[in-house]
């Protein structure tokens, strides 16, 4: 209960269900390379720990109605990311592809791909249809606000964050059909 | 997509969210009443009722069945919860078949070697086998809508303690009409109606509870 993380993590938590949006994206912030370090120790690798980085993150946000205030946090966090690190290596090993590492002399090198980039949520990003899916593929890929998304696509914020809220749970729901 | 991105998308989206603890309790309640209301219609009490409730016998029953009720729904809350400790409620919920167990030793002590047979096998197996899985229906659908809006990093597990849960409350039920009441019988098709309703429940848990 003393460990600093664990109250410097749970204090976040408890602002941001206060409405405080800086104090939660520090949080998911902190999380991130806490839940890669837990990927790889799974074995994962490349754009999968990436794949159940995100997928975590989304995880927690849809479902923070399952933190209690009164319990410790890190135990949930490590939890949620167990949960959908297997989940993601159950993709990996139904789709098993061909071994690269034997054709690393032959293989080009891949141009400077950014290492935080993922290919299996953008695969379902893609996949959203209507509104909500274009709120959130503006918002998350283009890095466009609410406030812009809001003119872009004339609606009020209200409206778009309606579409956004919608969207998220879609895509956590698509994600999870994705393991059978 | 970037991390940093989808974190921005999720800070945008931050608004306050209802504790999961409630939308669990509103689904067992509903449950609840919907299985007492198709008890009341379709099997109702023991005309002799009045007279058993000085029975230790057929007290036991619903004993039993809400002792189970109890363990498992409490069992529900944690594992709906991930990362929150179960320990506490596996051992309440260990307590049912532990004293399920101590009443067949002392009806073993009570009843003489020819009687057990006929007291296990009761009048009734058959109905009892039905009536359990059928009254924990509505409360295994209702738990188990609940237990969506949580998050149970084991779905299977989750969906056969929910099973267990609706059972306890259909056996409790259950036990003011049926009119076996050596705990012999209550050990054997209690428990066996009981493990349909959990295996079911861990199918569909398998199935639906994933997320």
């Amino acid at each position: 209960m003393t460990n600093p993380v664990e109250t410097h993590w749970s204090s976040l938590m408890r602002a941001a269900s206060r409405g405080d949006e800086g104090a939660y994206r520090r949080l998911l912030t902190e999380l991130a390379p806490a839940v890669r370090a837990k990927a790889a120790r799974y074995g994962l690798s490349g754009a999968d720990v990436e794949d159940a980085v995100q997928e975590t993150l989304l995880a927690i946000h849809v479902k923070r109605g399952t933190w209690r205030e009164d319990e410790p946090i890190r135990p949930w966090v490590f939890a949620i990311a167990g949960y959908k690190i297997v989940d993601q290596m159950r993709r990996r090993y139904r789709h098993a592809a061909v071994d690269i590492s034997d054709f690393t002399e032959i293989l080009p090198a891949e141009a400077e791909a950014d290492p935080t980039t993922t290919s299996d949520m953008d695969r379902v990003v893609a996949r959203l249809t209507g509104r909500a899916g274009e709120i959130v593929r503006a918002i998350g890929m283009e890095g466009v606000s609410v406030t812009e998304a809001s003119q872009r696509f004339g609606m009020s914020e209200g409206a778009v964050r309606v579409a956004l809220h919608r969207g998220l749970r879609k895509l956590a729901d698509l994600r999870a059909s994705m393991v059978t | 997509m970037r991390t940093d991105d989808l974190i921005d998308t999720l800070a945008a989206d931050l608004a306050p969210r209802r504790p999961v603890v409630s939308a669990l309790g509103t689904a067992g309640a509903v449950g609840l009443a919907a299985t007492v209301a198709l008890f009341l219609v379709g099997w109702g009490l023991r005309p002799d009722i009045v007279a058993m409730t000085d029975s230790p016998r057929f007290l036991a029953k619903p004993l039993l069945g809400a002792m189970l009720a109890i363990g498992a729904l409490g069992l529900c809350v944690r594992l709906a919860h991930p990362g929150a400790p179960v320990r506490g409620w596996v051992v309440v919920l260990a307590a049912a078949p532990v004293a399920a167990l101590s009443f067949v030793a002392l009806e073993l002590a009570a009843l003489p070697a020819e009687a057990w047979a006929p007291a296990l096998l009761g009048d009734n197996s058959l109905l009892c086998l039905v009536s359990i899985p059928a009254l924990a229906l509505p409360m295994l659908l209702a738990l188990l809508s609940g237990m969506r809006r949580g998050a149970p990093v084991r779905p299977a597990l989750a969906g056969a303690v929910a099973g267990l849960a609706a059972a306890g409350v259909a056996a409790a039920l259950y036990a003011l009409c049926c009119t076996d009441d050596s705990p012999l019988f209550v050990a054997t098709w209690y428990t066996l109606a009981a493990g349909i309703v959990s295996a079911v429940g861990a199918i569909a848990g398998r199935r639906y509870l994933r997320w």
